[in-house]
């Protein structure tokens, strides 16, 4: 038992290392290039351009695209750390970009308020999850499949089935518009991550988090009301989920039911676990999570850039997924010490 | 008020009464509903989710989850279907071969999980994008599939049970049911059955026990890559084609809300493999009833199975507050 305890204490600040490590060999390859079957240096994915005010790059696209995912794993990050885990992110996404979608063709309101009422909504749909989950105890797994299947169902519901396409200039700005050059979706992933943080580390929330996930009974007795600390933390990554719907339907200027955010959930919870939070709960790394969303985004954007056909992506996700996960394996840990000691 | 069935069948049971309301409910609502062609076709179109979802109920039932379900059948429907067309490969040939690797996969992914101690629920998630990205590398438009073999197949299909004029069981539906049979004899009558149920009731007791859990967990997961790489199989018989982006979108959770809504506990050690086809029956009805209502909006099939599972679930809950009130 010792023996566990003094992995779990050193892995808290050594566990970033590996999402780094990786995240800066990505980088790195980046800076070789095949020219005529010899490897040339090239600064072409490091290059920044400006255009009319604006910073254009590679990097730049990496953390612009980044930011959906990025944002529904900040709020992922949270629930898995209670010791749950979130599937119904991808469809709550989907209602909140298909009600702003709606509102924006059939009402003449503000966009302010639609946005308010789209976020509302998706902070409801989070709620929901957490009344199930805290109240009635339902395994978390179970508890967001509900609202995974019946939720793309609301969403389609809403829209008609239909892809709504508008043209709403102020709405196209949450995933389009620049904010002292940087693209404004970047500047939303920021602040969301500074405000998750704040409520986190700065307030007893991340202690309370961390109690709940890793001995909930436990923590009952020490007088953490669990139920509360599930409840914001499934309804905080409702609303994350929900901004990131906005930027995605924002971005395209139209809300598909059916496909945004699709496979959505199964992205975020990889970004978490890639940043080193582990699955079972009790201890989350918010720092972390933006390393795996980021890998992720790197290594899509450079498979795209590198010209490897796009459906290969799957499988050197699948591949890399499996190398993090060993990498963060305990058993395989153990089981190469063995082996060493005993040569 | 006491029930007089056992405690633990009240899911199941409740599952069936639903099932069986929700059938005469849709034959007095529509009329045709009552045919033996709709009773039939509830086996034939669903046989390619009836069979992932037995092979997933075997996991759950070990206390793992299998995300990888739908990605296998697109892989394996499109191997088959690029064998036959481009490679030449007899039918037979090839889907002995994607069944044979179907099961070494989900023995691939058991054997990971239980070697390195990794969740289930990552592993076959990492499963799940290996197999739809090495389909979509194969081919990412969907295959036409023409054979002899492929042909004399629908033709049985569209056979007639002799003497009377009421058609027969499709092909894909005898290999539904014929799996389901198999299936429900291995989980409940034989001793690979009991380990699982033993593995999922608690993964310590059974190793105490000197039970094979490591054995037993990954042939669980081979059992299930199995059934998926036959329900991709199945969907070329189906639809004479190959698809790796399309076959089994979105399946493995329509599988496992199938299982839940059968009546057995995510967390493993309670149900049975007919909870699931009765899973299944509702999805289909639910589907048809819909179909039959004339507004093809699909949106409401979705909506429904959710209300259903949340239902399920809080029924499942009331059991075992009850069970744990009276101990």
């Amino acid at each position: 038992m010792p023996e566990t305890v003094r992995h779990t204490g050193m892995r808290r600040s050594a566990a970033l290392i590996w999402p780094a490590l990786a995240l800066l060999l990505l980088l790195t390859l980046n800076l070789l290039k095949l020219d005529h079957g010899r490897v040339a240096l090239s600064l072409d994915f490091f290059r920044f351009t400006i255009v009319d005010g604006h910073l254009y790059g590679s990097l730049i696209d990496v953390l612009n695209r980044a930011a959906p995912a990025l944002l529904t794993a900040l709020g992922m990050t949270l629930v898995i750390a209670t010791g749950g885990v979130d599937l119904s992110v991808g469809a709550v996404l989907a209602i909140a970009g298909a009600l702003a979608a709606v509102l924006l063709t059939h009402t003449s309101a503000g966009v302010g308020a639609i946005v308010a009422v789209a976020l509302g909504a998706s902070l409801l749909a989070g709620l929901w999850n957490g009344v199930l989950v805290a109240a009635l105890g339902v395994q978390p797994i179970v508890a967001t499949l509900i609202l995974m299947v019946a939720g793309r169902g609301v969403a389609q519901l809403l829209t008609d089935g239909q892809i709504i396409t508008f043209e709403r200039p102020a709405f196209g700005f949450i995933g389009g518009g620049y904010l002292l050059g940087l693209p404004f979706t970047v500047t939303i992933a920021a602040a969301m991550f500074l405000l998750t943080a704040v409520l986190t580390r700065l307030t007893a929330l991340g202690l309370f988090i961390e109690a709940a996930g890793s001995n909930e009974t436990a923590s009952r007795y020490a007088g953490v009301q669990v139920g509360l600390v599930k409840l914001l933390a499934y309804g905080g990554c409702g609303l994350c989920a929900g901004v990131a719907g906005l930027i995605i339907a924002s971005d395209i200027q139209a809300a598909d039911a059916n496909n945004a955010g699709l496979y959505f959930e199964l992205d975020a919870i990889l970004a978490v676990v890639i940043g080193g939070t582990a699955l079972t709960g009790g201890r989350f790394s918010l720092v972390g999570t933006i390393l795996g969303a980021l890998l992720i985004q790197t290594l899509t954007t450079t498979i795209l850039t590198r010209g490897v056909p796009v459906e290969y992506t799957l499988v050197v996700k699948a591949l890399v997924v499996l190398v993090v996960c060993l990498l963060q394996s305990a058993a395989l840990r153990e089981m190469l010490l063995r082996g060493r000691r005993r040569a | 008020m006491r029930l007089p069935l056992a405690r633990k069948n009240v899911p199941v049971a409740a599952t069936t009464l639903v099932c069986v309301l929700l059938y005469v409910a849709a034959c007095l609502r529509y009329e045709h509903f009552f045919s033996w062609l709709v009773f039939i076709n509830f086996f034939g179109d669903n046989a390619v989710l009836g069979l992932a979802a037995i092979g997933v109920t075997f996991v759950i039932l070990g206390g793992g989850i299998d995300l990888s379900m739908g990605a296998i059948i697109g892989c394996t429907s499109i191997t088959v279907a690029k064998l036959i067309t481009a490679g030449h490969v007899h039918p037979l040939i090839a889907i002995g071969l994607v069944l044979a690797l179907g099961a070494a996969f989900g023995a691939g992914m058991g054997s990971v999980i239980q070697f390195f101690r990794l969740p289930p629920f990552l592993v076959t998630l990492a499963g799940m994008f290996l197999a739809r990205g090495t389909g979509l590398v194969i081919s990412q438009e969907s295959v036409d599939i023409r054979h002899p073999l492929y042909t004399a197949v629908s033709d049985f299909s569209a056979l007639n049970i002799p003497g009377t004029g009421l058609p027969m069981l499709p092909a894909t539906a005898l290999i539904f049911l014929g799996v389901l049979l198999i299936a429900m004899y291995t989980a409940g009558y034989t001793r690979f059955g009991r380990n699982v149920y033993a593995l999922g009731g608690s993964e310590p007791s059974a190793l105490l026990m000197g039970l094979p859990v490591g054995r037993t967990k990954i042939a669980t997961y081979s059992i299930s890559a199995f059934c998926s790489a036959l329900a991709g199989v199945v969907h070329t018989l189906y639809t004479s084609s190959g698809s790796a982006a399309e076959a089994g979108k979105m399946l493995e959770l329509d599988a496992i809300a199938a299982v839940v809504i059968g009546g057995t506990l995510l967390t493993g050690g309670v149900g049975y493999v007919f909870g699931t086809l009765i899973g299944v029956l509702i999805c289909g009805i639910i589907q048809t009833a819909i179909m039959f209502e004339g507004t093809l909006n699909s949106w409401w099939t979705r909506i429904a199975i959710g209300v259903l599972l949340l239902a399920f679930i809080l029924l499942q809950k009331l059991v075992q507050a009850r069970a744990a009130g009276r101990t």
